[in-house]
């Protein structure tokens, strides 16, 4: 069974992918969204026997690479954390199957988007359950090539092509360091594979080792490299600037990989080698300090985009700096309790902002909808109940585990950063607040701003797209709530047994668990007033987000703007590396060693053929003349020679 | 002494056979020409396989020996034999051969049995090259080389070929006169040409510096190593299809092959005396010609730019010394012979129908021609080093031991693969994605059953080689661990007499 969980969704791919044209869109569809189903029913019981009864395994497949001490394999590793991820990744994606079957529905090339979808599964379950390092690399350049597809599905768009390279590109700065981390790790360690990795980090704790000519803490090098990887990926402040531009791609792929399942697989992996990260107390500091400001940074760009996607995808941004900020604390099991509630209500948001894209007619832009609550019911009621999960309104699936990851903050005292990081984490979630209502008012309430040939054709969605948001509605509500005794509560330390490590220093659960009431009550305070100010601006009084931004102008625009993120690297990082490649081949490559190699010899040895070739009049007369000389030497030479 | 069936000369000398055939063919069945290089080239490869499979995996001696004393008052011998090394790249050469061929099938019409033949000798010497165990036998063939190639880009080469050969002979050249005297006098200092006893005779220091410096000369520039590359970009552009893919495919490796055979083993001193200059050296090619990859406007020149910035891994690796590094570098250097083989072979399909290379010639091809979108996206993969894929396998066994060796130098190299990724996607997104406006490209068929028959071989062994390396890593890991376990104990003999005399 743990196999083919993983490997159904592969063969899913290869079936739509190469047979989807002769089989028909409604064949391909079928048979996709029979083995994805089968898949997350199968994952169902790797969750109970795995995490709940605890039977952790490893599946060997095929040996990979063997050279000298370096030795590895194919093989599937099943443990509660695992088994957690396999669990959200397949239920996801089931649900986004079957929604795709309608929302593609006028598509041309359905069977190949259900084959690249297949293809992501398939390397985000391998990057889960993988044992060792270099398959984890396999399922993380694998996922990132899913998204790559997928970003760019409508290649004929420009933009889309472009929003595809660059987060292909940007991932690529962040694997250096995943990879860099990787190589470290075997030369300290002598294996990639977790289970010895982990065995022997005790006792490497205070190990030395030269890095780029410096003698530095092995841990810490070791472990910021990763973090670079888990940034990429996981989109944090500096290698975030993909997100944003990966929702041109289909809002399926946005919900499935840019929400629930990729984006967080930084988060997975830093709490796989929380082992390593644990002796490294300098990455958790920097990693607190990374994830509060992001959670900030992205909160505050969300106040005021008008794409309702890109709205979520700075929400999605936003709420991984939490699960980073938690794992900076040593909230490990907190950050994977938030990655999995988040990754309902937040595919719930992303799917349910599909179907309102496909009732107006493919727009986007929250500035033409509005007033359309009636119309459809059912996806108004998905987006009210994902944005009440994210903001954590109580018994809603974020109530527990983002107030969990702000109460664990709180309660660090270990960690230098974190008063750093709750404050910056409140603050945040009052915007979280007041961005989505603001997105829900503008979307479903006012007076409509469309044209009337568009509000004409507003309809609720077919229930091939309704159902899955049911499903995701369902874990919206109930994940927090069922959740919380195993993943945070009493039950915990048998839920996750090895699979996370925590310094007893560290472990600051507990202690959240204790903090005074009025800090409980804080995130949910601050949620409720960014609610009223959402309401105030954008129905009371709707005046008044003009009026806003008229005044704060600067910092309007530094957030529509996006801190001009993109326009400084443009300028510091891809103009010149453009530059330098032509200074180089034309100044560097054709001038100098062309002309001082092959060409400058060419020249030399053409002037002094041209010089000697001077010499070759054809006239007899110089011919004999030079004779003559000749002869005139030689014989003074030999009279020389006589005489003396 | 040779006790059964002189395999490896059978292999060398096969292509010759067909050589030959072809020329009985009367110039007006001209087409016929084709058929017969291509059987005689398959079975070469079918005889080629008989190595595979007969290879023992256990030992690091040359197998398959042949000795016939050849000049014997001056111990010269034709000698022959492969180990783990070079084994691989005899079947690289000959899997490559009949590839080139069906890739040639309409794209040449002039000179169609002299072309069949220059490739056909081309094969003889090339396997010739790395079968050699006499250094005589071996500098023959290895300059010998030369002539087809020369001939191959000259004759059926682009608008400015005659420019693009002779920049490559010269080169080419010009590394080898410094190496012939090195041959020299090596032959005269230990008194055999044998390149096993050569192995064994521990050559004075100050020989050995002077000596690697003259055969650097002839294999960096063969790698090609920076700053004497600039050949490379031009011979590409204007060599046809066949010619860069067997350019790049095999006669790069010469160079590389060249290091692990001669620099390492006989100059073991000098070789690590020299490790900084190599590694800089490589750094440099890496980032540099990935930068310049970058600004190109011309496919093939993007790609044989690549190719420099994908043998800096090479040569980064052998000179890391140790058994991840060497054992990647020849992973890399077979994964390199198909991919970018591969790569070239797309653009010719691109040229074969619309006789240009420019880039911004064409976009959109994914509306029209699906299938060969498909496996220019495996093999750009491939080359940017996605996991799964052959390319994969050889950079990250490099750059692990590269890692062991020296981090910065990993640190920089391992920048080249970001900017791989970058100059490949940018390649891969102008030509194929997009929309499809201009009206030439309309019309542009999608691959043909010819063209398909080309590619899934080397698809296949590009997945290969990303999923189950080890069959080939198994394959060298004797030879390589013995070459890696002389190289230590002659270093160790060089380090201990100073130790005694404190």
């Amino acid at each position: 069974m743990f196999v083919e969980a993983v490997f159904l969704p592969l063969i899913s791919s290869l079936i739509a992918g190469f047979f989807g044209k002769t089989l028909g869109d409604r064949t391909t569809n079928f048979i996709s969204c029979a083995i994805l189903i089968l898949a997350a029913i199968m994952s169902c019981f790797i969750f109970m026997d795995v995490a709940l009864a605890g039977n952790s395994t490893v599946v060997e497949l095929l040996p990979w690479m063997t050279s000298g001490t370096l030795e590895f394999s194919w093989a599937l590793k099943f443990d509660t954390l695992s088994a957690v991820m396999v669990f959200v990744v397949l239920v996801v994606s089931s649900c986004v199957h079957v929604y795709s079957v309608g929302y593609m529905h006028h598509d041309k090339s359905q069977p190949r988007f259900m084959s690249y979808l297949g293809l992501f599964t398939f390397a985000m379950l391998m990057l889960v359950t993988a044992d060792n390092l270099v398959q984890m690399f396999f399922g993380w350049e694998g996922v990132g090539l899913a998204s790559y597809l997928l970003i760019g599905f409508w290649y004929e768009k420009e933009s889309a092509n472009k929003a595809a390279m660059k987060a292909f590109l940007v991932n690529r700065v962040g694997d250096f360091g995943f990879s860099l981390g990787i190589f470290a790790i075997f030369m300290l360690f002598g294996t990639v594979q977790l289970s010895e990795i982990f065995a022997q980090a005790s006792v490497m704790e205070n190990t030395m080792f030269t890095f780029l000519g410096m003698e530095a803490h092995a841990m810490t090098v070791i472990c910021f490299l990763l973090f670079i990887g888990a940034m990429g990926k996981s989109a944090q402040l500096g290698l975030h600037t993909w997100l944003p531009d990966a929702m041109e791609g289909p809002t399926p792929v946005s919900a499935l990989i840019h929400a629930a399942t990729m984006v967080t697989a930084g988060v997975f992996m830093v709490t796989r080698m929380s082992p390593l990260f644990e002796f490294a107390p300098d990455v958790l500091t920097f990693i607190t300090f990374i994830g509060a400001t992001t959670a900030f940074f992205a909160a505050s760009v969300g106040l005021t985009q008008n794409d309702i996607k890109r709205v979520i995808a700075y929400s999605t941004c936003s709420q991984l700096g939490y699960m980073f900020f938690a794992i900076g604390v040593s909230a490990y099991s907190a950050a994977i309790f938030h990655l999995f509630t988040h990754a309902f209500f937040k595919a719930l948001l992303f799917l349910g902002a599909g179907s309102v894209i496909h009732a107006m007619s493919n727009e986007q832009d929250m500035r033409n909808m509005g007033g359309i609550w009636r119309k459809i019911p059912f996806t108004y009621a998905c987006m009210w109940i994902g944005s009440l999960a994210l903001a954590g309104i109580p018994l809603f699936a974020g109530y527990y585990s983002k107030d969990m990851i702000l109460e664990a903050a709180y309660a660090a005292h270990h960690s230098p950063m974190h008063y750093y990081a709750f404050v910056l984490g409140i603050i945040s979630a009052a915007m979280t607040a007041f961005y989505s209502w603001r997105l829900i008012f503008l979307t479903f309430h006012g007076t409509p701003r469309a044209s009337k040939k568009v509000m004409s054709h507003v309809h609720e969605s077919p229930p091939v797209m309704t159902i899955p948001l049911g499903v995701l509605m369902i874990g919206a509500v109930f994940s927090g709530f069922v959740g919380y005794d195993v993943f945070v509560g009493h039950d915990r330390l048998e839920f996750w047994a090895d699979s996370i490590f925590v310094l007893a220093s560290h472990d600051v659960i507990e202690e959240a668990h204790h903090v005074a009431w009025y800090i409980k009550k804080l995130p949910l305070l601050v949620s409720l007033l960014g609610i009223g100010l959402a309401y105030l601006m954008y129905i009371k009084k709707p005046s008044l987000p003009g009026k806003t931004a008229q005044t704060l102008k600067p910092l309007y625009n530094v957030s529509y703007n996006k801190w001009y993120f993109d326009e400084i690297y443009d300028a510091l990082i891809v103009r010149p590396l453009m530059m330098a490649g032509r200074f180089l081949w034309r100044i560097f490559d054709v001038l100098i060693i062309d002309g001082l190699g092959p060409n400058g010899m060419m020249r030399i040895s053409k002037n002094i053929a041209g010089t000697l070739s001077r010499l070759q009049t054809g006239y007899v007369y110089h011919y004999a003349f030079v004779m003559l000389v000749g002869l005139v030497i030689f014989i003074s030479y030999l009279f020389y020679r006589i005489l003396v | 002494m040779i006790e059964s069936l002189p395999l490896l000369s059978l292999i060398t000398f096969l292509p010759l056979v067909g050589v030959l055939f072809i020329l009985t063919i009367p110039r007006a069945a001209d087409t016929n020409a084709r058929w017969v290089a291509l059987w005689v080239s398959l079975a070469t490869f079918a005889l080629s396989l008989t190595l595979w499979f007969q290879f023992d995996r256990t030992t690091a001696d040359f197998q398959f020996v042949e000795y016939i004393p050849w000049i014997e008052d001056y111990n010269i011998s034709y000698h022959m034999g492969v180990d783990g090394i070079s084994v691989l790249f005899v079947l690289l050469s000959t899997f490559l051969i009949p590839i080139c061929i069906l890739a040639s099938w309409t794209a040449i019409t002039s000179r169609l049995r002299e072309y069949m033949i220059a490739f056909l000798v081309l094969e003889t010497l090339m396997v010739g090259m790395f079968c050699a165990l006499d250094l005589f036998v071996f500098y023959v063939f290895f300059e010998a080389v030369l002539i087809p190639m020369f001939l191959i880009i000259g004759i059926w080469g682009g608008e400015n070929r005659v420019y693009a050969s002779f920049k490559f002979f010269l080169y080419t050249l010009a590394g080898s006169v410094l190496m012939l005297i090195a041959v020299l006098a090596m032959y005269l200092a230990a008194g055999t040409s044998s390149i096993p006893d050569l192995m064994a005779f521990n050559f004075p220091t100050g020989w050995q510096i002077w000596m690697w410096l003259a055969f650097f000369a002839s294999f960096a520039v063969k790698v090609p190593m920076w700053p004497v590359h600039t050949w490379l970009p031009d011979a590409h552009v204007q060599a046809p299809t066949a010619g860069s893919v067997i350019l790049a495919g095999v006669l790069l490796k010469m160079g590389g092959y060249g290091f692990l055979r001669f620099s390492l083993p006989i100059f073991p001193y000098a070789s690590d005396y020299f490790i900084p200059l190599v590694f800089g050296l490589s750094v440099v090619a890496v980032i540099y010609t990935s930068l310049v990859a970058l600004a190109q406007k011309d496919m093939k020149k993007l790609i044989a730019y690549s190719s420099v910035a994908h043998m800096g891994f090479v040569t980064l690796g052998i000179f890391t010394m140790n058994l991840q590094g060497i054992q990647g570098s020849i992973l890399q250097m077979i994964s390199h012979g198909l991919v970018s083989g591969a790569l070239f072979l797309c653009v010719g399909v691109l040229y074969d129908r619309l006789h240009t290379k420019e880039i911004s010639r064409f976009g959109g091809l994914v509306h029209i021609m699906p299938m060969y979108a498909f496996f220019f996206m495996i093999f750009t993969m491939a080359s940017i080093g996605l996991p799964g894929t052959s390319g994969f396998s050889g950079e990250f066994l490099i750059l692990t031991g590269a890692f062991k060796a020296n981090t910065t130098v990993t640190f920089l190299a391992a920048i080249g693969v970001v900017l791989g990724a970058a100059y490949m996607l940018w390649l891969y997104k102008r030509v194929i994605f997009g929309k499809l406006e201009k009206a030439d490209l309309k019309q542009m068929p999608d691959l043909s059953v010819r063209e398909i028959t080309v590619f899934v071989p080397l698809a296949i062994l590009v997945f290969w080689i990303g999923i189950y390396p080890n069959d080939f890593l198994e394959i060298m890991e004797p030879s390589v661990s013995n070459l890696i376990d002389n190289y230590h104990l002659a270093m160790h003999s060089y380090n201990t007499p100073q130790l005694a005399g404190l």
